[in-house]
Formats: structure tokens, C-alpha cells, sequence
């Protein structure tokens, strides 16, 4: 039934459920990110050697990896469905809005499960201690989501330009710029225990995030419709 | 017609105003002059990049090949302004803080703004399909148009910045300018914004003969068409 709100939510888990299912049996999206990520991580701690590096430069370090793990992995899901020539049975069968927040769900679920593997290696690699827990994982949270909120769109478009690879990071950076100083900022306060954490930087983040979902759902059906 | 002899009046007029009306300020000297064609040059680029996202709306609604090139040519106009005002922004910079650069969050957040235009720039030629290329890239100048209010007002009130805030008006919320100067920083705005306005109209059309001969198929002949220096 379009329109009731129950069917929607049936219709996005059914794209969800497809989406997840199509990567349990290739794993290619998660092969990308994962391993790109274990890369990075390994050549990261492998150049700073022994040594405890301050608080502000393992913020950095830390969304800097993520950032382009997520880069590397975020746009599969879109790139897949062009690839594999599947996109036009989902334009058929799927209503946009169904089809743009299974993919931004799934895109979520794929940076939620690199972040369980990542962050404590990293925090293991790197010798750093977390001394606030909540804000930390919330902060991890908040930007994922607008990681994920801003990529979804970006990963249409590239998928449906044809062209891959690099201009995917080229396109998503800029806009992912506004998350990367308060992200930092607020990872900052987690490694140092005795700063102020700020709670104006969650709101700003939440914002992003809130923003960078609609302005997506919005413009989707003009990238996936001709 | 009338308006283009207006902006050369105004831009004279400016200029002489500029270096001769607003005594040197106390502590910086004559480097405050600058104020009048930063702050112009930053206008010009936001009411570019409004443009440009409007166009993308009318792009979007229509699908006129006509809104598609207004809104390149007006993010075109729009990096040009910004490019200016960040390298007049690094003068100042250098005169007032020391350095040309030195990460001031208006700093990092014009960056930004550079960025999001030059990739829509890099997606536009990475599209070989005409339409397709319109669809995408105006899409994309209106993801940019939503995000980049973030990088213009959110986070360099978020930091501590050390860009003038209280050029305009003082801290108690009263007009600091004589009217003279007023005056001056009025024109050196409506001349800027014209001038950005002139600019478009004269590419829009350049743009628009490159696309007819191209649909003619008589794009080899464009280089006879033009009379060649000397």
C-alpha cells in the first residue's frame, strides 16, 4: 500500500534485507572497506613506531583513517547495482524513497561494522586511552551519521555519471569537510580528560546530519530517475 | 547598455574614494583599505553560489539546457570572486596576524567552499553526457548550496576567529562607518555585484555560441571566427 507508513518501513527493509544479503554472498563492499582500513591503520602505526603521540594528532590520525575507509567502501552499493546492470530492476521495483533509505541503512550498517573492528585496533596500535566513554561513543555515532547521511547521495551520483574510483573522494570530501574539525574537536576532549567537552559541536554534527539526510531523500529521485 | 558605463564610473569613483576619504586606520594603517574590495569580492561569490544553486533549482524543474550553463557560468564567476577574496582575505592576513595562512577557521571554511565548486567543476567534465551531466551537476551544486551555509556562518562562529567582525558594526551594534565612507563601501558593493552581473551576461553568451556551433557541427570554424592577436 504506498502511502501507509508500515509498508514503507517494510519496502526500505526490503531493499536492506536485499542489499545485506547481496553482500553476504560476494562480500565486496565490505572486502574494500575493511581491508582498506586495516591498511591504513597498519601503515599509520607502523610509521609512528613505539611512542605516545598527543591527544590532538590521534583525533586526527583517527577520523582521517575513517574518513577514507569510508571513502573507499560507501560508494559500492550504488557502483554494485551499476555494474551488475541490477539498478534498473530496482528503479522498477523499488519506490525512490524506499530505495535511497535502504541504501543509507545499509551504508550505516557497513560503517557501524567497520568501526566495531577498527576503533579498538586502533585504540590497541596506537597505546591511546579513552577517558570518556558516552561522549566517545557518541561522537563515533553522530559522525557516522553524517558520513553516511552525505555519501548516500554522492554514491548515486557517481554510480549513475558512470565514471568511479577517485572522483568519488573528489566529490564526497568537500562535503564532508564541515563534520572533520568538530569531529576532531570533540575525539580531542575524549583522549584528554581534563577539557571541556563541547556540546555545541554535537549539535552542529547532528545538524550536518539531519540536513544532509533530507537534502539526499529530496534530490535522490532526480539522480536515480532520467 | 546604460548600467556597464555605471560600473565604470562607480569603480573609478570607488577607487579614488578608497585611498583618499577613509583616514588610515590607527593600528594597521592603510592595509584597512583593503576591506573595500574583500568584502565586496566575498559577496560577489556568495551571491554567485546562491545563483548558481537557483539555477540548479530552475535546471532541476525545467530541463533547459539554458539553466544548466547560467548555473556553470554563474559557480564559475563565483570561484573567481571567492579565489579573490581569499587571496586579498591572505594579504590582509599577512599584514594584520604575520602570516598569509594561518588556519583561521575563516580560513579553513573558504577552503572548503573553494573545494565543493572545483569538484563540481572536476564532475562536470568527468560526465561525457550532456544531460546526464546537467542532472548530476546540478544535484550536486545544491548538495554543495546546502552544506556550504555549515563552512560560510556555522563553524567560524563555532571558533574562536580572529577575522574582523566589527568592521561594519561596532560590538555594541552601532554603524561605525561615517557616512562618506558608507558611501564609499555602498558603491564599492553595487559596482562589484554589477561587474559580477556584466560578467555573466558576456559568458553566458560566449557559452551559448560555443553550443550552437557545436550542434552545427561547425565548431573547426570557431578559430577563423576569431581574429587572432596581432
Amino acid at each position: 500500500m504506498p502511502g501507509s507508513k508500515s509498508s514503507w518501513a517494510v519496502k526500505i527493509v526490503a531493499v536492506l534485507v536485499k542489499d545485506l544479503r547481496a553482500e553476504y554472498r560476494t562480500r565486496y563492499a565490505v572486502n574494500a572497506i575493511f581491508l582498506f582500513a586495516l591498511t591504513t591503520l597498519a601503515a599509520v602505526s607502523f610509521s609512528l613506531g613505539a611512542g605516545g603521540i598527543p591527544g590532538h594528532y590521534l583525533a586526527v590520525l583517527f577520523w582521517i583513517i575513517l574518513f577514507f575507509s569510508a571513502l573507499s567502501g560507501l560508494a559500492q552499493s550504488f557502483v554494485k547495482e551499476a555494474e551488475t546492470g541490477t539498478a534498473v530492476s530496482l528503479k522498477l521495483n523499488a519506490a525512490d524513497d524506499a530505495v535511497f533509505f535502504g541504501k543509507w541503512l545499509f551504508n550505516l550498517i557497513l560503517l557501524l561494522g567497520l568501526e566495531c573492528f577498527l576503533v579498538p585496533l586502533f585504540l590497541v596500535l596506537l597505546n591511546a586511552d579513552v577517558a570518556r566513554w558516552p561522549l566517545f561513543l557518541g561522537v563515533v555515532l553522530l559522525g557516522s551519521l553524517g558520513m553516511v547521511s552525505a555519501t548516500t547521495l554522492i554514491a548515486a551520483v557517481i554510480a549513475t555519471a558512470g565514471v568511479r574510483g577517485a572522483l568519488f573522494s573528489v566529490l564526497a570530501l568537500p562535503i564532508l569537510l564541515p563534520l572533520l574539525v568538530p569531529l576532531v574537536r570533540v575525539t580531542e576532549y575524549c583522549f584528554l580528560a581534563d577539557s571541556v567537552a563541547g556540546s555545541d559541536e554535537l549539535t552542529v554534527l547532528a545538524a550536518y546530519a539531519v540536513v544532509a539526510t533530507v537534502v539526499g531523500w529530496l534530490l535522490f529521485p532526480f539522480v536515480w530517475r532520467d | 547598455m546604460w548600467w556597464k558605463y555605471l560600473i565604470g564610473l562607480l569603480m573609478t569613483g570607488m577607487i579614488i574614494a578608497v585611498f583618499t576619504l577613509p583616514p588610515p586606520q590607527t593600528v594597521i594603517g592603510d592595509a584597512s583599505r583593503i576591506f573595500f574590495f574583500h568584502v565586496p569580492a566575498a559577496l560577489l561569490g556568495f551571491l554567485s553560489f546562491a545563483a548558481a544553486a537557483i539555477f540548479g533549482v530552475i535546471y532541476l524543474k525545467n530541463r533547459q539546457p539554458s539553466a544548466d550553463r547560467r548555473a556553470a557560468v554563474a559557480a564559475e564567476i563565483g570561484l573567481t570572486a571567492t579565489v579573490i577574496a581569499t587571496i586579498s582575505g591572505a594579504i590582509f592576513a599577512k599584514v594584520t596576524w604575520g602570516a598569509y595562512w594561518n588556519w583561521d577557521p575563516r580560513q579553513t571554511t573558504i577552503l572548503g567552499v573553494l573545494l565543493i565548486y572545483a569538484a563540481y567543476f572536476a564532475l562536470r567534465q568527468a560526465v561525457a553526457d550532456r544531460q546526464a551531466r546537467a542532472r548530476l551537476s546540478a544535484v550536486y551544486i545544491l548538495v554543495g548550496g546546502a552544506i556550504a551555509p555549515f563552512l560560510f556562518f556555522v563553524l567560524p562562529r563555532l571558533y574562536s576567529s580572529l577575522h574582523p567582525k566589527d568592521s561594519l558594526v561596532s560590538g555594541q551594534g552601532q554603524f561605525v562607518l561615517t557616512l562618506p565612507v558608507a558611501l564609499t563601501f555602498a558603491a564599492s558593493l553595487i559596482a562589484f555585484t554589477l561587474l559580477g552581473l556584466w560578467l555573466f551576461q558576456l559568458a553566458d553568451r560566449a557559452e551559448r555560441i560555443k553550443e550552437e556551433l557545436e550542434i552545427k557541427g561547425d565548431y573547426t570554424r570557431l578559430p577563423r571566427t576569431i581574429p587572432y592577436w596581432p
